[in-house]
């Protein structure tokens, strides 16, 4: 199956409009520098996810792989690779015989992407197009759980690959079940809270983005789709460097969260603002920048808008539990510190 | 260049040969030397050109492969055994997804229990993945089949395995023609892609085939395996023109024409075989099935429909029905009223002697030989063991009450 | 068809004798084919391999049954493992050992003349020679003055190919320390 070669749309002219300040998080577009504004504001974007993909109404994975990939695109001027997991993004990607993805993509199994991105990346070398780079996707699933050998290994060989995960914190294509990214206390399929029993066990779990730390791999970050420049220039920066990295970007999924689609932003940003969901960047193990709370919340407000939390709310204990690893988190990471 | 090497030896300056762009290694004992002397030869500068990638597990040795096949690079990898299992899944993939893969078999026993030695139930286990399979009878053959494997697997886009018997072939030191880059170059072009992942020219690999295509895809897979049955001898032509050798094909036979008892097989005990034919008086004949995959029913039907019986003799079998190259050549002799014979012998590398293959032909041409015969089987000690387990219920494992039973010493001495 | 079985302790080369062996019929343009019997990589296990060699091609894969020579590089095998089955009665026998076969306590277990049976002390002259007791390239000179199935010159350059630089000459002085040996015993047994 042949697509048309890319094509580079013309730059429409532009227009002079007003705005009104709104506040500091609203910042958007114009008042950054040209090359700091979002790859999605402008009229050549790649668009390497288009339109008429099969994503659910309000998916944090749609809109964080768009944002992803166009920015690595544009980082690469258009020289990329994906590999994909199965999980979500490639099923609703690619329903034979449509595509959504305009640069060249494979997907292979589930828990090979980081293997696949290692031989694409060798074939490169090996036919001296190094300038063409290589992004290895999934979901949590596909990198916690089954790809975490693979991951493993490209990440100790330093195979010149930067993985992706999308972190929706369960298998959510086979109809949402518990992954080792599964927070404590979440419903899911196959955590389900019954009385007193919280849904996934506290005790469990799997933190990828330290795992990477602890390989000492040339750089990790997390993400949050809520705050997407963020996104952009952690891909961007990721980019710019040669050998293994790894960035999660967290990811709420209304279906399997059981939230409201037009709440997906915001919960990003509760996840972040309560402490729940750390961001950082880490290079050859060493953390190098966190990103500060703004303006700190309590765990209550980023369960309350999502039913697979609604046990949780009824249960102090449970409850507390959850603050508690909020309140580790500001402290491991010094996410309320100057 | 005749030289007097290892086999595993042998393979690795052919696969070096064939400019291989990327090779992935992880180690499995038989296959150990190959991918050892592949990481040496790379290093040395000996392959140019060639990225050479210890991977963390045979799982990622062939996916590592479908990436880099699916990128545009001639790619070879070899497994074994437990190796071959753990990468079942991609095994599946890279034929689906139609990538030239090159892959070298030490074909050697699956656990439980856990054994080293060579028998065929690892390339068995593949054999519906839709992969070519060829077998090898010796070291020779070994060398010249992987400079064949590539073209066949770049001319029909279809990864090929090559299978030659651990330790009996793998670590056996024999004289071998290794042929000189000249002629492997104009045998062997540079991979030219079906389908490549190119940022200039973006295709989207790997689909989701729902039930409204599933079944057209998967029929033209089968079709194109049965092209491979055209194929496959006509590279066996060009490569005899270049370098004088008849080393493939689909099957290779011996004094089948008039012989009332015919003998087939795989690998390097044909040769056991053979010696032992050539040392009774029987008129007997000998098939070799060269390619397993795709099986050359025609071929095999042809050859043996003279014969007034056919004895199959394999190292592996299907645990619950007997013989599987048996029941492959039973649908090649399918209308006819020749009796099959199925022989499993060599399990989990028991030799095959010409002591036990002459008691064996001598049943055979009286047509007494049982339906299916275990080789060699120790009756008494397969007696007193369902006994045990007839009589007690925890019984114990059945393989530490056998060599138990026969004494470590008796078990070393069927070496 | 001349069949030769050696059989040896891991660690003692056991497989490196094989494919010497192997290696010298094809340098005098004979067929040879050399395989070792093993498992797992383990010092100090008993290891045995086998080496053919004939004038046309070898087809034959099974283990050496019925050797035509017998190598045995470590004495201690003889309580282990039936070291001598198959041996054929006009076979040779070479073992490493100082001792007489009276003293190794085996007479009962062999029925060879005197004249196919030789008892190397190779351990000590490859200590003499390479200083560590690897016995194998010793036995192997030994063997081409006992059975000439290969020349001594063929064993030299097999031993070079194998082992270039300083290990190989100092195998090579070894071997060929045991070939003058076994020689001088056969004149010596001649002229009894």
């Amino acid at each position: 199956m042949q697509l048309k070669p890319l094509k580079r749309r013309k730059a429409m002219a532009h227009q002079q409009v007003k705005f009104y300040q709104t506040g500091t998080l609203t910042v958007g577009n114009r008042l950054l520098d040209a090359e700091n504004r979002t790859v999605q504001g402008t009229m050549d974007r790649s668009n390497s996810l288009d339109s008429g993909h099969r994503a659910c109404q309000g998916c944090g994975e749609a809109l964080g792989a768009r944002y992803a990939i166009d920015t690595a695109m544009r980082a690469t001027d258009n020289k990329l690779i994906a590999c994909n997991a199965t999980g979500c993004l490639e099923v609703f990607t690619t329903p034979y015989p449509e595509t959504s993805w305009t640069i060249p993509w494979i997907h292979s199994l589930f828990g090979n992407a980081a293997a696949i991105g290692t031989g694409v990346a060798a074939a490169m070398k090996v036919k001296g197009r190094e300038d063409v780079r290589v992004i290895a996707q999934g979901g949590d699933g596909g990198t916690t759980d089954i790809g975490f050998g693979c991951l493993s290994g490209m990440f100790e060989r330093n195979d010149d690959v930067l993985y992706i995960c999308y972190d929706n914190q369960g298998y959510m294509n086979t109809g949402v079940q518990r992954s080792s990214a599964t927070p404590g206390g979440a419903r899911t399929a196959t955590t389900m809270p019954v009385g007193p029993e919280p849904g996934a066990d506290f005790d469990k779990g799997k933190n990828v983005p330290l795992i990477a730390m602890a390989h000492e791999i040339p750089y990790v970050a997390t993400a949050s789709i809520d705050r997407l420049h963020d996104l952009e220039a952690k891909v961007k920066k990721a980019m710019s460097i040669r050998g293994a990295r790894y960035i999660q970007i967290f990811v709420p999924c209304p279906l399997g969260w059981g939230s409201a689609p037009a709440q997906t932003v915001n919960l990003a940003r509760l996840a972040v603002e309560s402490g729940i969901y750390p961001l950082f960047e880490g290079e050859n193990g060493e953390i190098t920048s966190t990103t500060k709370i703004r303006r700190k919340v309590p765990v209550e407000d980023y369960l309350k808008p999502q039913r697979r939390f609604a046990h949780v709310l009824k249960n102090p204990a449970q409850l507390s539990a959850v603050q508690e690893i909020a309140d580790r988190n500001i402290r491991k990471f010094g996410l309320l510190e100057e | 260049m005749l030289k007097q090497i290892e086999g595993s030896h042998g393979v690795a300056e052919a696969v070096a040969l064939c400019r291989p762009e990327v090779i992935c290694a992880y180690p499995i004992t038989p296959q150990t030397h190959i991918v050892e002397d592949l990481g040496a030869l790379v290093k040395s500068g000996k392959i140019e050109n060639c990225e050479y990638i210890n991977v963390e597990s045979e799982f990622a040795a062939l996916s590592v492969g479908i990436g880099s096949s699916a990128a545009g690079a001639r790619t070879y990898t070899a497994t074994a055994s437990q190796g071959m299992l753990f990468m079942a899944e991609a095994v599946y993939n890279a034929s689906g997804l139609g990538l030239p893969i090159v892959m070298t078999v030490g074909n050697r026993s699956i656990g439980a229990p856990i054994n080293i030695w060579n028998d065929q139930s690892d390339s068995m286990s593949m054999r519906d993945a839709g992969w070519i399979q060829l077998f090898v009878e010796d070291n020779q053959q070994a060398v010249d089949m992987h400079i064949q494997a590539f073209k066949i697997a770049e001319a029909l886009s279809l990864p090929v395995m090559v299978c030659m018997d651990g330790f009996i072939l793998t670590h056996a030191i024999e004289g071998i023609d290794v042929p000189d880059q000249k002629q492997v170059d104009k045998f062997l072009p540079p991979f030219v892609p079906r389908q490549v992942l190119d940022p200039e020219d973006p295709v989207s690999i790997g689909a989701m085939v729902g039930p409204e295509a599933f079944t057209e895809v998967r029929y033209i897979a089968h079709k194109k395996q049965k092209e491979a049955l055209d194929l496959i001898p006509q590279i066996n032509e060009d490569f005899k023109q270049i370098f004088g050798r008849d080393s493939g094909g689909l099957i290779s036979t011996t004094n089948t024409e008039d012989a009332d008892t015919v003998v087939v097989t795989l690998g390097s005990v044909i040769g056991t075989i053979e010696e032992a034919i050539d040392e009774q008086d029987e008129k007997i004949g000998a098939l070799t099935i060269r390619s397993f995959r795709p099986f050359p029913l025609e071929q095999i039907r042809s050859a043996l429909k003279d014969a007034k019986r056919v004895v199959v003799f394999e190292k592996c079998f299907a645990v619950g029905i007997g013989g599987i190259v048996a029941n492959n050549v039973r649908m090649a002799m399918s209308g006819t009223n020749i009796p099959v014979y199925e022989v499993i012998a060599g399990l989990g590398g028991r030799p095959i002697t010409r002591k036990s293959l002459h008691k064996l032909f001598k049943d055979a041409v009286k047509d007494n030989l049982e339906d299916v015969t275990f080789m060699d089987l120790n009756k008494d000690v397969v007696d007193r063991e369902l006994e045990r387990e007839h009589k007690l219920i925890q019984a114990g494992s059945v393989a530490e009450n056998i060599l138990r039973d026969g004494g470590v010493v008796n078990a070393a001495k069927t070496t | 068809m001349f069949q030769v079985r050696i059989h040896g302790r891991g660690g003692q080369g056991v497989v490196s004798a094989a494919e010497i062996l192997s290696v010298a019929a094809f340098i005098e343009g004979k067929h040879s084919q050399a395989v070792p019997s093993f498992g797992s990589e383990r010092m100090g296990a008993p290891v045995v391999a086998f080496c053919r060699i004939d004038d046309k091609p070898i087809k034959l894969r099974e283990p050496i049954l019925e050797p035509d020579a017998l190598i045995v590089q470590d004495p201690t095998l003889f309580n282990a493992i039936d070291v001598f089955a198959g041996l054929s009665k006009n076979g040779y026998l070479l073992i490493n050992s100082k001792r007489s076969i009276g003293e190794l306590g085996i007479a009962d277990a062999i029925h060879l003349p005197d004249d196919k049976v030789r008892l190397v002390p190779a351990t000590e002259i490859a200590l003499k020679h390479i200083k560590r007791p690897l016995p194998n390239a010793v036995l192997l000179g030994a063997l081409a003055a006992t059975t000439g199935v290969i020349k001594i010159d063929s064993v030299i350059e097999a031993i070079a190919s194998k082992f270039p630089g300083k290990v190989g000459e100092l195998n090579i002085q070894a071997a060929e320390a045991a070939y003058k040996l076994i020689k001088q015993n056969n004149q010596e047994e001649l002229t009894c």
